[in-house]
């Protein structure tokens, strides 16, 4: 395979990792959402900790995004 | 076609280039040129420096200004009581700079300026500058940890209760987990800035092309770009403040380790 077509194909590839983020991220927030309707009362002590998750869970999506700037304008 | 989509470069926004002739200005080897970086980050802290001065006129019934300006000030300050507690008072000036530098850099990026031809640029979508905010947090970290703690700061890297045929185990992965801290945290405001400009220059792309390709496609595809272009700018403004609200937030918490250890 072309080396300038394989760099694309795994641009393009890395696009997975930033839909699975995408889960990641969704998947905190629900989780929060259906916690704090369950006790509200202790849901707002909890937003610090929800912002934590969702850095955690958003930064891999990123890396995703880094790797595919990278293949298509670095490499 | 491709030549044509060809001319809308959606990396170009990110060009760092030296202003008022300065491209040659050297120190020591190294070249300090003024740039639309340094220029856009001398009107974030100008901006920051405004806000502040016109609402600290500490009246007894604070005015509107006022208000806006102790409602940020409050907040950091609950931020930082919240992860650290008492002792993160001290904390308190370096991490509203931070968050407001950020804040107001990724807010004025997002500024629709080039319709009167000013093209302002996101400094925080730069390694560079990010990699050296986050190198600030960790290096308050390191220097408050070892100055309260001194070596008894490593007992971080072994939990509370961890049995001892497991410390070589452990000891390890959390040293790695605590020295990827500074690029994490440079890296994901970067990421983040960069990706949503990028985003916003692609969908400007297509609503520039579609428009160009003849009325048909203008109104359908460059119309429905232009509507998902505000939904995007939109999102972009939440990202921007939860992007500086993130940063804020992870340096209070690896400055909670650095005060209270575990």
């Amino acid at each position: 395979m072309d080396a300038e077509a394989a760099k694309l194909i795994g641009a393009g590839l890395a696009a997975i990792g930033a839909g699975m983020a995408a889960l990641g991220v969704g998947n905190v927030f629900a989780s929060f959402l259906e916690g704090a309707l369950r006790n509200p009362g202790a849901a707002d002590g909890q937003q610090g900790r929800l912002f934590i998750g969702f850095a955690a869970a958003e930064l891999l999506g990123l890396l995703a995004f880094v790797i595919a700037m990278i293949l298509v304008f670095v490499a | 076609m491709a030549a044509e989509s060809g001319k809308i470069d959606p990396m170009h926004q990110f060009l760092v280039e030296p202003l008022f002739g300065t491209d040659h200005l050297a120190l020591g080897g190294y070249n300090i040129a003024f740039t639309n970086s340094a220029l856009w980050m001398v009107i974030s802290a100008l901006a920051l420096w405004a806000f502040m001065l016109m609402g600290m006129k500490r009246a007894v019934v604070p005015g509107r200004w006022q208000m806006a300006v102790e409602t940020m000030t409050g907040f950091v300050d609950s931020l930082l009581m919240a992860n650290v507690g008492e002792k993160g008072k001290k904390f308190v000036p370096y991490v509203f700079s931070l968050f407001m530098f950020i804040l107001l850099g990724n807010l004025l990026g997002l500024m629709p300026l080039g319709i009167v031809g000013v093209h302002p640029f996101t400094f925080t979508s730069h390694f560079t500058v990010t990699g050296v905010l986050a190198i600030l947090s960790f290096a308050i970290v390191l220097i408050v940890g070892f100055w309260k703690h001194g070596f008894h700061f490593f007992s971080l890297f072994i939990p509370h209760g961890t049995p001892a045929v497991m410390i070589p185990v452990i000891f390890p992965i959390e040293l790695v987990s605590f020295m990827v801290r500074p690029f994490s945290l440079g890296l994901r405001l970067f990421v983040a800035m960069t990706a949503g400009h990028v985003l916003l220059k692609v969908l400007a792309g297509f609503v520039i092309n579609a428009s160009n390709a003849g009325p048909a496609y203008g109104v359908t595809v460059g119309f429905a770009s232009f509507v998902l272009m505000i939904g995007i700018s939109a999102l972009e403004m939440l990202v921007a403040a939860v992007q500086a609200y993130v940063f804020a937030l992870l340096t209070s918490v690896y400055i909670n380790d650095a005060v209270n250890l575990h």
